[in-house]
């Protein structure tokens, strides 16, 4: 390892700029689209308005309060607060955040240190240039929910004291794992799951600078399977027009491919055999699902779907297994986000119970509400 | 020293793949411009994940990506515990498996990334201006090991890619997978599997019986490696002819797991389930993953259970197998689910001695 760290000089110690603002050409061309297309201004961020207005207020002078972003991944809240910083500070931008992530060392010690005097800096309210800006820093901790709670606890008192010359912006999936004390101190931002109007919007954006040809029904397949995950729809984007040679139309196949949809053909088949009755014909069909590779919790998700709207089923029946699929019928139709709680199997999946044994169990519980 | 038949006939590139040649060539597309995003490769044990990797690196750096050296790398955790990790690497990509230093693995990853991303390509005209980290077995990674990936992976994209490898998805936290270009690897067919076996025999001088081979490709449930590895011990034990239904060696653990099945449903007692417990203690010393033994001995209780049992034991081995993986100490759950399973069996047992 050793030699192969040194096998290359060291880079200049502006590596840490990221992607964006390398300054060779030829780096600028091989940068991903998430990173070309990432919001370069607030006003860029699409769906999230709320956020965007409080923080034009700021760009346009107003104060900043702390912030706390959550919210589900790839809906643009590290994006919004890194436009919002250029926007504010312009060119000296670097000096005035400091960025920690889940990466970084974030202990109590490093707070009470690095967060503490970096705090207590002065900030003035003109750019060296003499053009205004704000006279303040912001400590940005993306990724927040992975930092102790002995951490955030020692984060209270600084963001108490130094309210003069530094804003706080803490960024997380999860709201929950956020000590009250420190949500209390923030406006709180929810980040919404993209509609999928606007996602699609800005794939066609993208699809016409890039030169992609891509029919209307493909990209919509492709804007369902992401979630509102608008990351995860560019990301799957550029991989499939990619993935057989550039100047080829997306197919539609490749989409379902990349997203990582199991075909349907799997689920009515897992139906019919437990329909069959033979626990032990079930277990065969889970493990030649196994071989497949197809995610579990993926498998799960449709499942629910196809449970909810289909007449296969009485309600009966629907009940014993959607009891245990862990999801009252009813939530589903409510919303999406609840249903993530209550599913114990896809719970007891994500959560690392095997995916096998947690498929086997559940195909058992189906063909118990099939005798019924 | 000779290699093993699984060694020795790993493909290198992807045109000479055997099977998901579909696949392959789409990777290859995938690289042709010298750029990718970060891939999540994932699929069954022995489906081929990391020969597919190995055939990417070769075709984004030419043959020096397979000059390995190994390497011992050391870190010091927060509180100056000091960790050794292995690693394997090339003058253009490292390979590491962070979950061998156990819950210390954030520490690894933190490190590792910004060390590789802040050292730039030896190459200053080359083609690529990034390394890449493969990192194995993801799915048994910490979350705090996998949040430490998120914003990493987007700083550093310009210098470094990374490689992930897992044997399923439902484990990855959605925000690292959502960085990722998900790639599927299933395992072959058994058609394939025998396939393979035969063809590489023939490479060794070996007639191969085909339904020989076909008993393997069953057995293996489809994982290549160990498929091979079957065929070759196969070889070796028959000392020159190969018959086509000459005994296959099981693994002594898998022996020991039917075994401990047996002991399970031939007596419920204490004594026995002090049995049991030391069988299991055992395999657990040899090092075989507790998610193994727990799925094997599952197989086996279905398949030696004939009293229509099924449905509850699947039932509470899916509550107990969840409990085991997010507590620590193996034996206990395990020992819980036999007791359970025992007491099931019992009363089964006296239902029916009442019905006569
Ligand atoms: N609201 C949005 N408007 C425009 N682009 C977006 C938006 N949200 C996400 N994106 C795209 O997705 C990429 C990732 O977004 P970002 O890093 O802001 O996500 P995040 O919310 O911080 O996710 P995570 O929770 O995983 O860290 C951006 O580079 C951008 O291309
Ligand atoms: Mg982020």
């Amino acid at each position: 390892m050793q030699s192969f760290l040194k096998s290359g000089k060291l880079g200049p110690a502006n590596v840490d700029k990221g992607p964006s603002t390398s300054k060779t050409p030829k780096k600028s061309k091989i940068v991903p689209w998430v990173e070309k297309y990432r919001p370069q201004t607030v006003n860029d961020v699409v769906e999230q308005n709320e956020v965007v207005s409080v923080l034009e207020q700021c760009i346009a002078g107003a104060d900043l309060p702390n912030l706390l972003f959550y919210g589900p991944p790839g809906t643009g809240k590290t994006s919004t607060i890194l436009a919002a910083a250029k926007q504010l500070f312009g060119n000296i931008y670097r000096e005035r955040i400091l960025e920690l992530n889940a990466s970084d060392e974030r202990g109590i010690q490093i707070i009470r240190d690095k967060v503490k005097s970096f705090s207590q800096l002065t900030a003035s309210g003109t750019r060296p240039d003499g053009k205004p800006c704000p006279p303040f820093k912001i400590v940005i901790l993306d990724e927040a929910d992975s930092m102790t709670h002995a951490a955030q606890a020692a984060l209270r008192r600084t963001m108490e004291k130094e309210t003069k010359t530094t804003r706080f912006c803490l960024i997380c999936n999860y709201v929950s794992r956020i000590i009250e004390p420190l949500t209390s101190r923030c406006s709180k931002f929810r980040f919404k799951s993209l509609n999928e109007s606007m996602i699609n919007e800005r794939l066609r954006l993208i699809c016409k600078e890039e030169g992609i040809l891509c029919e209307e029904d493909t990209l919509k397949t492709l804007v369902e399977a992401s979630g509102g995950d608008m990351r995860r729809a560019i990301t799957c984007l550029q991989s499939c027009s990619k993935l057989h040679g550039t100047g080829v139309p997306i197919n539609i196949e490749t989409v379902l491919e990349v997203t990582g949809i199991v075909p349907q053909k799997w689920l009515t088949d897992f139906i019919e055999v437990c329909k069959k009755g033979n626990n032990m014909n079930a277990v065969e069909f889970v493990k030649k699902f196994g071989c497949e590779a197809y995610s579990a919790s993926q498998f799960l998700e449709q499942f629910n779907d196809f449970l909810v709207t289909t007449n296969t089923f009485n309600d009966k029946q629907k009940a014993i297994i959607g009891e245990k699929l862990g999801v009252s019928i009813l939530s589903a139709i409510i919303s999406r986000y609840l249903k993530q709680f209550f599913q114990s199997v896809n719970y007891f999946v994500q959560d690392g119970g095997s995916e096998y044994i947690q498929l086997c169990s559940l195909a058992a519980s189906v063909i118990i509400a099939c005798n019924s | 020293m000779s290699l093993l038949w699984c060694d020795k006939y790993r493909p290198k590139d992807f045109s000479k793949l055997d099977y998901h040649k579909d696949q392959g060539m789409a990777l290859k597309s995938l690289t042709k411009d010298g750029d990718f995003p970060h891939l999540l490769v994932y699929g069954p044990m022995g489906a081929g994940k990391k020969t597919r990797i190995m055939c990417l690196l070769r075709e984004l750096y030419g043959p020096g990506v397979e000059r390995l050296r190994s390497e011992v790398m050391n870190f010091t955790t927060p509180s100056n515990k000091k960790l050794e990790i292995s690693t394997v690497s090339s003058n253009y990509h490292l390979e590491v498996n962070p979950s061998d230093v156990g819950i210390y693995d954030r520490v690894v990853i933190m490190n590792i990334i910004k060390n590789v991303a802040q050292t730039q390509q030896l190459d200053v005209n080359g083609q690529k201006a990034f390394k890449i980290i493969v990192l194995t077995d993801v799915d048994s990674l910490t979350k705090d090991a996998q949040h430490a990936l998120r914003r990493t992976m987007e700083k550093y994209i310009a210098t470094c890619r990374l490689i992930l490898c897992a044997t399923s998805t439902s484990r990855v936290i959605p925000a690292v997978r959502s960085r990722c270009l998900c790639i599927r690897v299933p395992a072959p067919t058994t058609e394939e599997v025998v396939k393979i076996i035969v063809e590489t025999a023939s490479s060794e001088d070996v007639d191969f019986p085909k339904k020989l081979a076909e008993r393997i490709a069953v057995m293996s449930e489809r994982n290549l490696r160990r498929a091979l590895l079957m065929s070759e011990a196969c070889k070796v034990e028959s000392d020159g002819k190969l018959t086509p239904d000459q005994n296959i060696a099981e693994a002594d653990w898998l022996v020991m797991i039917r075994e401990t099945a047996r002991l399970i449903l031939a007596e419920q007692s204490i004594a026995q389930l002090k049995k049991v417990r030391e069988n299991l203690f055992e395999l657990i010393c040899r090092g075989i993953p507790s998610e193994i033994i727990f799925k094997y001995l599952l197989d086996q209780l279905l398949e030696q259970c004939q009293l229509g049992l099924a449905a509850e034991i699947l039932e509470n081995a899916a509550i107990y197998e969840h409990q085991m993986i997010r507590g620590n100490k193996e034996i206990f759950h395990f020992e819980a689910f036999v007791a359970k399973c025992m007491y099931l069996y019992q009363n089964v047992l006296e239902e029916m001695k009442c019905d006569f």
